[in-house]
């Protein structure tokens, strides 16, 4: 029975197959085609410069984030090395690009798989520990591959960075916002689809059921250190995804951004777009990412007050406490993040006008 | 031979000063068992409260110390009972998400106020306290670190072992259902393990701050290697704080002096990646047998 409804107004599901599919309602279906319409058709020809690249940022940033929220959110295992394994994709790709003059086409996912690779050496240590543990030991890891990129010269070139070469299709040279635009963002809508599709097939059940219980996954069959390997593969990956993509659109690359903060961004867009929510992941990324341009903009205004000068304050770090509150206010207030937010004004249209 | 004896002194020092930062650390994760990445910044806001008390207030130095260790001590006791509480029984995750919070709060608090750059203390520490055996010169902080780092080991061996409140405390870290049903109370207990924590952190902001001048960036960093020292010494135990504090201070100054001073700072991760594989609950933590 198709439906077009707006919402459903309660479970209707007669078999395991309508609980499985992606859209509840042919409505929903229909509105995300509207969305993409829109995204792919209105916005390039309207957008600003400066916008275009908050939303090209928002799209890299967003393939991360799904990324780590496989992991953190569907595995139920921690990781604060994804800004070091980010890192690991863009020096991968750019050492692929520049040294062995790799095609743009194989460079992307062969930075992904290297750092997939990468990803999974640092996950060997979830075979014995778990929690906390683990989260010290991807610490670990985040301080080590930060050491390795920027001292190993001979082939990262240290602190100097690196130069990438427009990436190519065929005859088409990839360059400027708008074509980074429709690179970026279909590679968004590959990785979110491939991500919503593995959580459906029995590899997302075995991670649904490693956090849920690990015992019990073990007890049920479910090899878990194989799984927990599986995942922090996968993770990676689309942090080296990211990363590459990012390498190529910002040119050139130094060490510097894939510190430790940049991991905690990336567990707080999780964390702010929702635990084990695809979407979410994508809201986290854009609310991070328009909180950082958005602050970003306050202190430049607020610097150039003239009372404010008189002071002597510097208000660059009012940028980090914000950051550091929206964390909190949302771990206190709203646990499951943007995601359920959204969820509670869905339903709320459930009976709408008729409410009751 | 005598680089090489220089070279011990110096870990033996760098290392006690890691150990009482990782004390506090140690604190709150037995009682509550809290991971907290706020450590670093709880030290520099101590030190830094410690510098406005005796630059800004012109307070005596004594008088100071005492004021920063109580303000500290209400720190640690409201950031407990404001942000903290209400996460008990939550995912280990938002505890950890929300330490990560903290920090950054706190650090962008401190650059907002007293900016990035060095402050350094008046000297206060006479040179009288200075030792010298030889060749060794042993700089009066280090005299001042050791002392220090003894009496408040003893302090609080005693703390535990005699007084009802540190009692309540192992009870809790023990069994804290256990301990709620005897009427401990429990909630009472947090509040002051984070109170205590945050006093040692500040105390040792304070000793870090006289050795190598307060900046936020330089104490902020020390927190994070808070944690190769208590996975050696084992997450649980204050004595085994000290020892991995010093294990961890004799690696980094060895590293420094005879192989590469870049490799200094990432030593202590890598040795805590093998620990994490062989031995992750360290030296003298308690082992809870859990096969994954």
């Amino acid at each position: 029975m198709r439906k077009f409804s707006f919402h459903p107004c309660g479970n209707y599901h007669e078999s395991y197959r309508e609980e499985l599919s992606i859209f509840e309602t042919d409505f929903g279906r229909a509105c995300l085609l509207l969305f993409l319409i829109v995204l792919f058709v209105v916005v390039p020809v309207f957008a600003s410069p400066y916008s275009m690249y908050i939303l090209n940022t928002i799209g890299i940033m967003a393939i991360a984030a799904i990324g780590l929220n496989i992991l953190v959110g569907y595995t139920g295992q921690i990781s604060l090395g994804h800004g070091a394994f980010f890192g690991v994709g863009a020096y991968a790709a750019a050492i692929l690009a520049t040294r062995l003059g790799v095609s743009f086409l194989v460079v992307i996912p062969a930075a992904g798989i290297i750092t997939a690779a990468v990803g999974m050496i640092f996950g060997l240590p979830s075979g014995r520990l778990k929690g906390l543990y683990l989260t010290i030991a991807t610490l670990a890891g985040q301080f080590i591959i930060e050491y390795v990129l920027i001292q190993w010269d001979s082939l990262t070139m240290g602190t100097m960075g690196i130069v990438l070469p427009a990436p190519k299709i065929l005859q088409w040279t990839i360059s400027g916002n708008q074509a980074f635009f429709f690179l970026i963002f279909i590679s968004l809508i590959l990785m979110t689809l491939f991500a919503v599709n593995i959580m459906r097939t029995k590899y997302g059940r075995a991670f649904i059921a490693i956090r849920d219980n690990d015992r019990a996954a073990e007890g049920m069959g479910i090899p878990i250190f194989k799984y927990k390997l599986f995942s922090f593969g996968i993770s990676s990956f689309y942090a080296g995804f990211a990363g590459a993509l990012w390498a190529y659109y910002m040119v050139s690359i130094t060490t510097e951004p894939f510190n430790l903060g940049l991991s905690v961004e990336f567990i707080a867009m999780v964390i702010i777009g929702g635990m084990g929510n695809i979407p979410g992941a994508i809201f986290g990324a854009t609310f991070i990412t328009l909180l950082n341009e958005l602050l970003r903009y306050f202190t430049v205004m607020l610097m150039n007050i003239d009372f404010i000068i008189s002071w002597g304050l510097n208000m660059a770090p009012l940028k980090e406490f914000v950051f550091g509150l929206a964390i909190v206010m949302f771990i206190l207030l709203e646990p499951r993040g943007l995601a359920e937010l959204w969820r509670i004004i869905r339903s709320s249209f459930k009976l709408w006008p008729f409410s009751y | 031979m005598d680089f090489f004896l220089q070279l011990l002194v110096n870990g033996i020092c760098v290392g006690l000063l890691y150990g009482i930062s990782a004390m506090g650390f140690v604190m709150i994760f037995k009682s509550s068992s809290v991971l907290n990445f706020a450590h670093g910044e709880l030290l520099a806001l101590g030190a830094f409260f410690f510098l406005a008390l005796i630059t800004s207030a012109k307070l005596p130095i004594a008088v100071a110390f005492f004021v920063t260790l109580i303000g500290c001590f209400m720190l640690g006791f409201l950031i407990e009972k404001f942000f903290l509480r209400p996460l008990i029984g939550e995912k280990l995750i938002f505890v950890i998400m929300l330490t990560v919070g903290l920090a950054a709060m706190f650090k962008g608090f401190i650059l907002l106020i007293w900016g990035g750059n060095l402050h350094t203390y008046p000297t206060f520490l006479s040179e009288s306290m200075s030792l010298t055996f030889g060749p060794i010169y042993i700089a009066p902080v280090y005299t001042a670190t050791m002392v220090i780092s003894v009496v408040f080991l003893v302090i609080f061996g005693l703390f535990f072992k005699k007084s009802s409140q540190g009692i309540y405390m192992r009870s809790v870290a023990d069994n804290q259902k256990a301990a709620l049903s005897l009427g401990v109370r429990v909630r009472r207990v947090f509040a002051i393990s984070w109170g205590i924590a945050a006093l040692v952190a500040s105390m040792s902001g304070i000793v870090l701050g006289i050795m190598n001048g307060v900046n936020v960036h330089d104490l902020s960093s020390i927190g994070l290697k808070v944690f190769p020292v208590v996975i050696l010494g084992g997450l649980d135990s204050i004595g085994g704080a000290i020892i991995g504090g010093i294990i961890i201070g004799l690696l980094e100054t060895f590293t420094g002096g005879y192989l590469s001073p870049s490799l200094r700072d990432v030593v202590p991760y890598i040795v805590l990646v093998f620990i994490l594989l062989v031995k992750p609950y360290g030296l003298f933590g308690l082992v809870e047998i859990e096969r994954v």
